[in-house]
């Protein structure tokens, strides 16, 4: 009992700095940074959903562990920085929405996500369901981070963000999804990933800059 | 009698099985659509094996709708294993379908045969893929006709929709082609929006979309009328009923010429036949005000299809506009057959149904008869409008001898086939005085009025649309290489003359088979007991008419007239040259135009068109004098409406403002929004 408590406080702890990163990304400018950000992200996904895998015995979610500490952990920072390095970006451009603005909207939907997750909190068995709050502002912050940005690169980062969110809303409400889907997902992530780059290319090729607002021009009048 | 009792044996076989042979004789056209696919650029196979095979299927389709209209095991009904889980399709064969089978058959068959020897290689779609297109623009009529719940009508209805769209922008690459095809598929679709509607109130309340179900519902006055009017204005869009006709003058000369002769001769009868089946059979009462409504529309339609087909210089245009006219009479004969029902005076109203029915087999046929022979001057000649054509009579003496026939029918002159139902119209009529309601029986007579006037103008149409083709001098000194089609063409047009004649001179095939629709959808046939040789729709006493002895009428006095012409007088010939009026120098362009020809009707019925002229200045060395005629409805309804609906546009295309995180911003709002919802409920 004294056991089960201690790993529902960890585990809040651990939610709590997956927020507190989502925030962090959500005001950091300069590339280099939100990589790391994002891989510190996806260590607490790691040692969060071991935690929960060693609470409810199941063994499937060591294998999730393990494959988001290879996928986000290691393999996509790694391919993020050699891109940013190849493509020489350092920072973002000037955001569409300035930061102080943006977090205050951020403090809003962390306000409005706790409020939508209690309900469904209530009626969920599983330990870490506390966290499930957290897990859907993750999702918003993300969103909220694609949609204030210009650059492709963060884009996509704040789209992995969003797939962290909803990864830790899986494991915080269900015990994670089912090993196929999981795979799957990881998969999807990995092949997204190579095909951004791959555009990333192609739209610095085509504009000199990785500024989206250069696609504006693409619009049929 | 052994043989007479062999054939009776033979059809009965027949009538048993006379819907599973017609679907599979529809299967048969599929088929053949198909396989125009195998080698879509060659033109060899699909002109000599799939469009005469087609030709084939079509007699087939109207021997079995023949029968069907003879035989005894009628209705047959049968569900397909196609469609949705727990919606099957389900078809039936009756009288109804019988006869627009036929129609479809007889038509259809003239109108492969002609396609046979007409679609070239290098205009426009490959052969192949007009072979598909045609194959199941033929097959989704029928299956139109056949079907018997409302899912299985509006896939085959739509089917037919689309094929006939592409058909007619064949020719994409021309800009006016392109935009004709996409008003004919707006059109189609609002009128097949409210077709799908009247079918949704129809089902009154069982949530049942057979059509039997729709016979059984029992719908309130307000709820008929409902159904009544979203049917007659959905079937009015696809039948050119004014004011939903503006598509029509368009597609119709866009199209190839086989597909503008199928479109005005076979599909506007569909339109026809769905009018029919739902206020005739699927609505269980007609109120009277329905008729008038549908006789006012019909008038108007045929009046102002007249007098737009008398100005047209496009000899397409023409017969399109003149197919407004004549859609506008057959809906005069639904609309007084109605009219007639609501007071329960069945047989008249069987008359005028009759009327309406005989009718719109008759214009099947002439019509797909003109189109297809300005499909010959079109190949022969490249020219479209009246004013480059003329004196093609004797370049071209088989299509001008067919089309004279052709001609003569549309024009509604004895012994031919429109002379039949225009004087059954005309007839239904004089019967209007019965009725019981004082001024209706005073107003209604007015209409006959108006359809003389129809008639007579349809008539002045005919002689300004052969005239200028046909007869004269040439306008353009490439006429003289023009030369006849081929035997193929020749043949189709040969056998929709034939029909045409036919039904002129023994009008009682016509009257029994459309005795035997009145019969089913009114329980009363006009009088067929009359011997084969002439017809007396209501009694003996009352009026009669025999084409066979006008036949012999005509034969006896040009007979008479050439004896005494070429024996009796000096019985030698003399070729001269004609009288000059004193003035040698006569060139082409003297000729009356086709403008010149429809002058008096833009004079006397200015008010109905917008009227550019563009008139030459003195000083020029050629003149030509050109006018442009303009529909007022287009700038009345049409117009407003395009206005209104690219205002909207532009004001939803604000919301495509190419910025990556606005769109974002929509997807966030909807989730916060859709979260909210969640949150609330």
């Amino acid at each position: 009992m004294h056991h089960s408590h201690l790993i529902a406080e960890l585990l809040k702890l651990l939610a709590s700095i997956l927020l507190l990163i989502s925030f962090a990304m959500l005001s950091q400018r300069r590339t280099q940074r939100l990589i790391t950000l994002f891989a510190l992200q996806g260590v607490i996904l790691f040692v969060s959903t071991c935690i929960v895998a060693y609470s409810a015995g199941l063994r499937e979610l060591y294998y999730s562990a393990a494959l988001t500490l290879l996928l986000k952990v290691i393999a996509l920072p790694w391919i993020f920085n050699r891109l940013i390095h190849r493509l020489g970006i350092r920072w973002d451009s000037e955001p569409l929405v300035n930061i102080p603005i943006t977090m205050l909207v951020g403090l809003a939907l962390v306000i409005f996500a706790f409020g939508l997750a209690q309900p469904i909190s209530m009626m969920a068995t599983t330990i870490t369901r506390n966290t499930l709050g957290i897990a859907l502002a993750v999702i918003l912050l993300a969103f909220l981070m694609m949609i204030s940005r210009r650059m492709a690169v963060t884009q996509v980062i704040g789209f992995l963000a969003m797939e962290n969110g909803l990864f830790f809303a899986a494991t915080s409400a269900t015990y994670g999804m089912p090993m196929v889907i999981e795979l799957g997902i990881a998969l999807d992530l990995l092949v997204g990933v190579f095909i951004l780059g791959i555009f990333f290319f192609q739209i610095r090729e085509q504009f000199e800059s990785l500024d989206l607002s250069n696609l504006e021009a693409l619009r049929e009048d | 009698m052994s043989l007479y009792s062999l054939l009776f044996r033979c059809i009965l076989t027949l009538s048993l099985h006379d819907l599973h042979l017609l679907l599979v004789l529809v299967l048969g056209w599929l088929i053949l659509g198909l396989a125009g696919l195998l080698r879509p650029h060659r033109v060899g196979l699909v002109a000599a094996v799939l469009f005469p095979v087609g030709a084939v299927i079509a007699l087939g389709v109207a021997l079995l709708g023949g029968i069907a209209l003879m035989a005894a095991h009628i209705p047959q009904v049968a569900v397909l294993p196609l469609g949705l889980p727990d919606l099957p399709f389900h078809v039936r064969l009756d009288a109804l379908s019988g006869f627009f089978l036929l129609l479809l058959g007889v038509a259809g068959a003239g109108i492969s045969i002609f396609a046979a020897g007409y679609f070239r290689s290098g205009e426009g779609t490959a052969p192949g893929l007009h072979c598909l297109q045609y194959h199941t623009f033929l097959a989704s009529m029928a299956l139109v006709v056949l079907a018997d719940d409302a899912y299985f009508f509006m896939v085959a209805w739509e089917t037919m929709a689309l094929s006939s769209y592409f058909l007619v922008t064949s020719q994409h690459r021309i800009p006016e082609i392109r935009r004709a095809g996409f008003l004919y598929l707006l059109i189609a679709h609002v009128g097949a929006l409210c077709i799908l509607l009247s079918f949704g109130v129809l089902q009154g309340g069982s949530w049942q979309f057979t059509f039997d179900s729709m016979r059984s519902a029992r719908l309130t006055p307000f709820w008929a009328s409902t159904a009544f009017l979203l049917a007659l204005v959905g079937f009015g869009a696809k039948a050119g009923l004014v004011p939903l006709h503006v598509w029509l003058p368009e597609a119709h000369p866009a199209a190839p010429s086989p597909v503008s002769a199928m479109m005005s001769g076979l599909m506007l009868k569909t339109a026809v036949y769905g009018v029919l089946r739902i206020t005739f059979d699927l609505l269980h009462i007609r109120y009277w005000w329905w008729g008038v409504l549908v006789l006012i529309v019909g008038l108007f339609s045929g009046l102002f299809g007249a007098i737009f087909a008398a100005v047209q210089t496009d000899m397409k245009r023409l017969l399109a506009y003149s197919s407004i006219e004549n859609i506008g009479l057959i809906f005069a004969g639904i609309g007084l057959a109605i009219l007639f029902e609501a007071f329960n005076l069945r047989l008249f109203a069987a008359l005028a149904l009759t009327a309406a029915l005989i009718h719109s087999l008759n214009h099947s046929l002439f019509k797909s008869l003109l189109f297809l022979a300005t499909g010959s001057v079109l190949h022969a000649t490249n020219h479209r409008s009246l004013g480059k054509l003329g004196g093609l009579i004797r370049r071209m003496p088989w299509v001008a001898t067919l089309a004279l026939i052709g001609t003569l029918a549309i024009a509604g002159l004895p012994p031919l086939n429109g002379f039949i139902s225009e004087w059954l119209l005309l007839q239904s009529f004089l019967f209007t005085p019965q009725i019981p309601h004082a001024f209706l029986n005073m107003v209604v007579p007015l209409g006959a009025a108006a359809l003389v006037l129809i008639a007579a103008l349809a008539a002045y149409v005919m002689v300004k649309f052969y005239g200028i083709i046909f007869l004269g001098q040439p306008r353009e000194a490439s006429l003289a290489e023009a030369h006849d089609p081929g035997w193929l063409e020749r043949l189709g047009l040969a056998w929709l003359a034939l029909g045409c004649v036919l039904i002129g001179v023994l009008p009682k095939i016509a009257l029994r088979a459309a005795g035997s629709v009145t019969g089913a959808l009114l329980g009363q046939a006009v009088n067929v007991s009359t011997p084969f040789w002439w017809i007396a729709p209501i009694a003996p006493a009352q009026a009669s008419y025999s084409g066979l002895v006008l036949v012999g009428g005509i034969v006896v006095v040009v007979g008479i007239t050439y004896v005494l012409v070429r024996v009796l007088a000096h019985g030698r010939v003399r070729r001269t040259v004609p009288w000059d009026c004193g003035y040698p120098w006569q060139t082409s362009r003297m000729q009356d135009t086709a403008e010149g020809f429809g002058q008096p009707i833009l004079h006397m019925f200015g008010p109905f068109f917008r009227i550019e002229r563009d008139t030459p200045s003195p000083s020029d060395c050629s003149p030509h004098y050109r006018i442009h005629i303009e529909d007022r409805l287009w700038r009345a309804i049409y117009q407003p409406i395009e206005i209104a609906v690219q205002h909207l546009s532009n004001a939803i295309g604000t919301l495509q403002g190419g910025r990556l995180a606005t769109y974002l911003l929509y997807s966030f709002l909807t989730l916060i929004g859709l979260l909210v919802f969640v949150l609330w409920a």
